[in-house]
C-alpha cells in the first residue's frame, strides 16, 4: 500500500507491505538512530514521536503513520545535543544504544511537565538501560529540566 | 596529574547521544545477504535428513547450508587466549542437536521476507534422543552430550566427554575436615544461582564481506577482536592472515560478546557465496541461544571458633556449562578463588568443582565470571554463620577480612599491595546507618525493614596470561594517534586510556586521537574482559608514552644539535633547562615529515604476573510485606576500592550499573525450563530486567588505595560491582523476616512460603 506522512518535517510518500512496522520503515528511510532491543514493547529503544506523542515504533504498523507527523532523533538534533550534553556530563551515555529512545521520551515528558522524581521514574519506566543503573540518568534529567535559559544556547 | 582522576567526557559522547549511525547494523552495506539460522526444537536429537529443495526455490534465496557443507574441525567459540582452556566441542553446524535452539541449518537470502519464507519450508527429520537436563544428574549419566571421538581439549582441565565432564578439579590447603571438627560453629549449606542473561540492549550481530584482496572482513559487535580472528580461522579452516576483524561502537557486552555467538554464520555465507552477509540476532534468539552466566550450585561449609574467628572454608561448586563448554573450565575457578581469599583468618580451605555438560543452552562469560555465583554462596554462608553465633554480620567480617600486606594462599599466594576493604566497610556502615537498623525495624503496619551486607573481590586481568599492547604515533603539528586493541563497549576505555596517555605526555585529551580495534591496524590485545582494560592496557599506554617521550627528546637533540641529557620535554617543547635552546613539539612533528630516517612511533605490551583485586562492600535495606512476601528494595549503598579512579564519573556509572544488574539477578531475573528442555523466558516479557522503578536508591562512594602495579595506582572496576547485591539483598530479607532464600532470585513467592512453611 502507499502511505504519505511527514518525517522530520519533510513530506514522504512510501510504498509499503501491509505488515511493515514503522520501525522497519524508519530504518529503511535512513533514520538509524531508531534502534530495536526487544521486539515486544518492553525496552523503549524504538521510541519516536507520532503527532507529538511518544510511540514504540517496533509495534506500530507503518500504515498507522499515514497522514501523521513522525519525528525521530534526526529531527530534533539540537534538543538531543542539549539534553545529551547533560547525559555526557554525568558520563551516563555509556554504550549509547538506548540513548535515542530515552532522549525522545524525555523530550515528550518535558512537554507534559513531569518534574518530580517518582513522576520521572514512572514516565520513563518503559525505557530500559542495562549499562547505567538509572541513577545517573535521573541526575542528568533533573539538571536538564531545571536548567537556566542560557543553556539553551548550546 | 591533569586529566587522570577527572571526569572527562567520553570522546564518542556526542555521536552517541545524537543517534549517529555508528553501530554494526547502521554500518552494514545495503546489499548484505540476510542470514538466519534454523533452530532445533529438540533438546537432544540427531538430524536424519534435511529437505531443502522447496526452500531453495524461494525467490531471493542465495544459499542453504547444513552440517554437510561446513568444515569438520572442532573449535570453541570462547574468546580466550590460545590454547583455550575451553574444549573444542563445536562445529559451525553439527548433525547432533544439543539444546532447544541449537543451529540445524543456515539460510541466507536477499531479503528478510525471503529468508523467513525459506525457513518455514525447510523440513528436518530428527531422531529424537533422551536429553540430560538436570545438571545434578549429568556427571556419569548414560546419555552423553558429546559422545563424538574428535572432542578435544588443549589444556589439562579435568574434562572427559565420556563422563559429561567439561572440567573438574580440586585443591586443598591444610586439613579442612579436621579444622571444621574443632570449630565451635559450623554452617553447611547449598546455594543455587541461575543462568542469567547479560541482556545488553544491542543483541549479537555481525556482517562480513570480501575485500579487494579477497580477504574476509568482518565487522562485529565484539569484545575480543583478536580472538574472533583466531576462532573464525579455526571454524572456517582458513589462515588467520586472510581475516580482518573490525569493532565499531558496541551496544553493551557484559561478557556476552566475549563469546563468538553470531560471527560464524555470516562468515561462512560470505565464504561460500562471495557476497556481503549479515546476521542480526533477535531478542528471542539472544535469550534462547547465546552465552549466559553459568548456573552453579555451590556447597559451602564454614566454621568459626567462639570468638568469631573463621577457621576453615570448604567449597564445592557444580557448574552447568550446558551444551557446549565455552568458558566452563575457567568461570568455575572464580567461585573459589575470589571468595576464599576474602577471609584472612582461615587456617584451612578446600575448593573442588565439576563442570558438567547438559542439553541446555550453552553458558559463557558474564560480568563477575563465576565470582558472582561464589560470592552469593560464601557471603550468604558467612551471614548465616553470624546469625548462628548471634554476632553482628559486619562485626564478623571486621574480625576476619583480608588486609593490605596479607599474603593470600587461596589467591595464588599473591601479596595484597593495595586494599581499602576495611575502610569500605566502615564507610558503608555509616552510609546506611547500620547500627540503627540492624537487623530489623518493624514498621508496625505489617511491613518489616531489614538490612544485609556482603563484600566482594575480583581480579584485574588474568595474571601471567593476558597481554595488552598499544601503539603510539606522533603526527605532524604534534598530536598523537593511540592505537589500542582493547574494545570499548560503552565503558569508555577509548577515553580513559587517552586520559592516561594525556597525563604521561603532558597534553590535552583532545591531542590524543584514539583508534578503536581493527585487527589489521591495532596491536594485539587479548581483549576487553577479565577486568583487564584499565589495569593492563593502561600500563601498556604508560610504557609506550615513556618510550615516546625518550624518542621526542632524542629527535629534539638531533634538531637542536646538542646532547640528549641536557634536554627536557614538557609536553609542548623540548628545551634546555640550563640554556637557550628549544624546539616545539609542533616543529618536531612537522620536521619528521621530510628527510626523516626514523619514525616517531612507540609501542608497548604489558602483561602482569599478579592480578590485584579491587574490593567492594555492599549493603541493602529492604522492606518486606509480611502478608504477601513482597520485597521492596529501599536503599543500596556501595563503597568500592578500585585503586585510583581514572575517570570518577565513568567509574561511578560502572558501579551504579553493575549494582542494578546485580539487583536484577537478586530479585527479578529468573530462568526456567519446560520438561522438554525449552527455555521459557525467551523475551523481555518474561525475562524481567529491572526498570528505574525497581532499583531503589543506589548510592555509591569510593575509598581509594594505590596499586603499585597499575597505571596511576588503578585497579579494575568493571566486574566486581555486580557481586554484592544478591547476597546482601538475600541477607536483608533474612534479617527482616527470617527467611533465608538460597536459590536466586529472591521472589515474593519464596519469601511468602518461607514465612508460612
Amino acid at each position: 500500500m502507499e502511505i504519505e506522512f511527514t518525517l522530520n518535517g519533510k513530506l514522504v510518500y512510501e510504498e509499503i507491505a501491509d505488515d511493515t512496522t514503522l520501525f522497519q520503515l524508519l530504518r529503511r528511510k535512513a533514520c538509524y538512530s531508531v534502534k530495536c532491543g526487544c521486539e515486544t514493547e518492553n525496552c523503549g529503544l524504538c521510541t519516536v514521536l507520532v503527532n507529538g506523542k511518544s510511540r514504540l515504533s517496533c509495534s506500530l504498523l507503518a500504515a498507522r503513520a499515514n497522514g501523521c507527523e513522525v519525528v525521530t532523533l534526526e529531527g530534533v538534533e539540537k534538543e538531543a545535543k542539549l539534553f545529551g550534553m547533560y547525559l555526557a556530563e554525568e558520563g551516563v551515555e555509556q554504550c549509547g544504544f538506548c540513548s535515542p529512545g530515552l532522549i525522545m521520551n524525555v523530550l515528550a515528558m518535558e512537554r507534559e511537565e513531569v518534574l518530580d522524581d517518582e513522576g520521572i521514574k514512572e514516565y520513563l519506566a518503559g525505557n530500559l538501560c542495562r549499562c547505567s543503573g538509572y541513577m545517573g540518568q535521573l541526575r542528568a534529567i533533573k539538571k536538564y529540566l531545571s536548567r537556566g535559559e542560557d543553556r539553551d544556547e548550546l | 596529574m591533569r586529566t587522570v582522576n577527572t571526569s572527562v567526557k567520553k570522546k564518542d559522547a556526542m555521536a552517541l547521544v545524537t543517534g549517529k549511525p555508528v553501530y554494526t547494523d547502521d554500518l552494514a552495506p545495503g546489499d548484505c545477504l540476510i542470514v538466519k539460522v534454523l533452530r532445533s526444537p529438540h533438546a537432544h536429537a540427531l538430524i536424519k535428513k534435511i529437505h531443502k529443495e522447496k526452500a531453495e526455490k524461494v525467490a531471493g534465496i542465495a544459499c542453504i547450508l547444513t552440517y554437510k557443507d561446513v568444515p569438520q574441525k572442532r573449535f570453541t567459540m570462547a574468546g580466550q587466549s590460545y590454547p583455550e582452556p575451553s574444549p573444542y566441542d563445536r562445529l559451525i553446524l553439527d548433525q547432533r542437536m544439543r539444546f532447544v535452539g541449537d543451529a540445524a541449518a543456515i539460510v541466507a537470502g536477499e531479503t528478510e521476507e525471503a529468508v523467513d519464507h525459506a525457513l518455514r519450508l525447510l523440513k528436518v527429520e530428527y531422531e529424537v534422543l533422551e536429553p540430560v537436563l538436570d545438571f545434578k544428574q549429568a556427571k556419569d549419566h548414560q546419555v552423553l552430550v558429546h559422545p563424538e571421538e574428535d572432542w578435544l581439549t588443549l589444556c589439562p582441565v579435568g574434562g572427559d566427554n565420556k563422563r559429561n565432564l567439561c572440567a573438574s578439579g580440586r585443591e586443598e590447603h591444610g586439613n579442612v575436615d579436621e579444622v571444621l571438627k574443632q570449630c565451635d560453629y559450623v554452617v553447611e549449606q547449598v546455594y543455587h544461582t541461575k543462568a542469567n542473561q547479560q541482556a545488553m540492549m544491542e543483541t549479537f550481530r555481525a556482517y562480513s564481506y570480501l575485500d579487494a584482496y579477497g580477504r574476509l572482513n568482518m565487522v562485529a559487535s565484539t569484545q575480543i577482536t583478536f580472538h574472533v580472528r583466531r576462532i573464525l580461522a579455526h571454524a572456517l579452516d582458513i589462515p588467520k592472515s586472510r581475516i580482518r576483524i573490525i569493532k565499531p561502537r558496541i551496544g553493551g557486552g557484559f561478557g556476552a560478546k566475549q563469546t563468538v555467538v553470531a560471527e560464524v554464520y555470516p562468515a561462512i555465507v560470505t565464504m561460500k557465496t562471495g557476497r556481503p552477509a549479515k546476521m542480526i540476532y533477535s531478542r528471542y534468539e539472544s535469550q534462547i541461544a547465546s552465552s549466559p552466566r553459568h548456573e552453579m550450585e555451590v556447597h559451602v561449609r564454614v566454621g568459626a571458633n567462639k570468638e568469631g574467628i573463621l577457621q576453615a572454608i570448604d567449597l564445592y561448586t557444580l557448574s552447568n556449562t550446558g551444551a557446549y563448554g565455552e568458558h566452563g573450565p575457567t568461570t568455575v575457578g572464580l567461585s573459589g578463588h575470589k571468595t576464599i581469599p576474602l577471609y584472612r583468618t582461615a587456617k584451612a580451605f578446600r575448593f573442588g568443582y565439576d563442570v558438567v555438560y547438559t542439553n541446555r543452552m550453552s553458558a559463557g562469560a558474564y560480568r563477575g565470571y563465576g565470582a558472582t555465583q561464589g560470592i552469593f554462596a560464601v557471603e550468604s554462608a558467612v551471614n548465616e554463620l553470624a546469625e548462628k553465633m548471634g554476632m553482628d554480620s559486619v562485626k564478623l567480617r571486621e574480625l576476619n577480612m583480608v588486609k593490605e600486606g596479607d599474603i593470600m594462599p587461596a589467591y595464588y599466594g599473591e601479596t595484597l599491595n593495595s586494599c581499602a576493604l576495611d575502610r569500605c566497610m566502615a564507610r558503608a556502615k555509616e552510609m546506611i546507618r547500620w547500627d540503627e537498623k540492624y537487623p530489623r525495624v518493624d514498621m508496625g503496619n505489617g511491613k518489616v525493614r531489614g538490612v544485609g551486607v556482603a563484600m566482594s573481590m575480583q581480579g584485574s586481568s588474568i595474571s601471567g596470561l593476558d597481554v595488552a599492547s598499544v601503539e603510539l604515533r606522533l603526527n605532524d603539528d604534534g598530536f598523537y594517534t593511540l592505537m589500542i586493541g582493547a574494545s570499548d563497549m560503552g565503558t569508555g576505555c577509548d577515553t580513559t586510556l587517552a586520559q592516561v596517555a594525556a597525563d604521561c605526555l603532558e597534553c590535552d585529551v583532545d591531542e590524543i586521537v584514539v583508534h578503536g580495534t581493527d585487527t589489521d591496524v591495532s596491536p594485539y590485545d587479548s581483549g576487553s574482559y577479565a577486568s583487564s582494560t584499565m589495569y593492563l592496557t593502561g600500563m601498556a599506554v604508560v610504557k609506550a608514552c615513556g618510550e615516546m617521550r625518550e624518542k621526542i627528546i632524542r629527535k629534539g637533540a638531533r634538531y637542536l644539535d646538542c646532547p640528549e641529557d641536557s634536554l627536557e620535554f614538557d609536553g609542548n617543547r623540548v628545551y634546555q633547562p640550563s640554556g637557550e635552546l628549544e624546539i616545539s613539539l609542533k616543529d618536531i612533528g612537522n620536521r619528521v615529515m621530510c628527510f626523516n630516517e626514523d619514525m616517531l612511533t612507540a609501542g608497548a605490551s604489558h602483561t602482569s604476573p599478579v592480578s590485584p583485586p579491587p574490593f567492594m562492600v555492599g549493603m541493602a535495606e529492604v522492606e518486606v510485606d509480611k502478608e504477601t512476601g513482597e520485597v521492596e528494595l529501599l536503599d543500596y549503598v556501595a563503597v568500592v576500592d578500585c585503586g585510583t579512579a581514572i575517570n570518577p564519573n565513568l567509574a561511578r556509572i560502572q558501579t551504579e550499573g553493575g549494582i542494578a544488574q546485580g539487583i536484577g539477578m537478586a530479585m527479578y531475573e529468573d530462568i526456567t525450563y519446560s520438561a522438554k528442555g525449552q527455555m521459557l523466558q525467551n523475551s523481555f516479557m518474561q525475562y524481567k530486567l529491572p526498570t528505574r522503578q525497581d532499583v531503589g536508591h543506589i548510592r555509591v562512594e569510593f575509598e581509594s588505595s594505590y596499586e603499585p602495579t597499575g597505571p596511576f595506582g588503578a585497579k579494575s572496576i568493571g566486574e566486581i560491582v555486580i557481586n554484592t547485591p544478591s547476597p546482601a539483598i538475600a541477607d536483608a530479607v533474612a534479617n527482616a523476616v527470617g527467611v533465608r532464600v538460597r536459590e536466586l532470585p529472591v521472589t515474593a513467592e519464596k519469601v511468602y512460603w518461607g514465612m508460612n512453611r
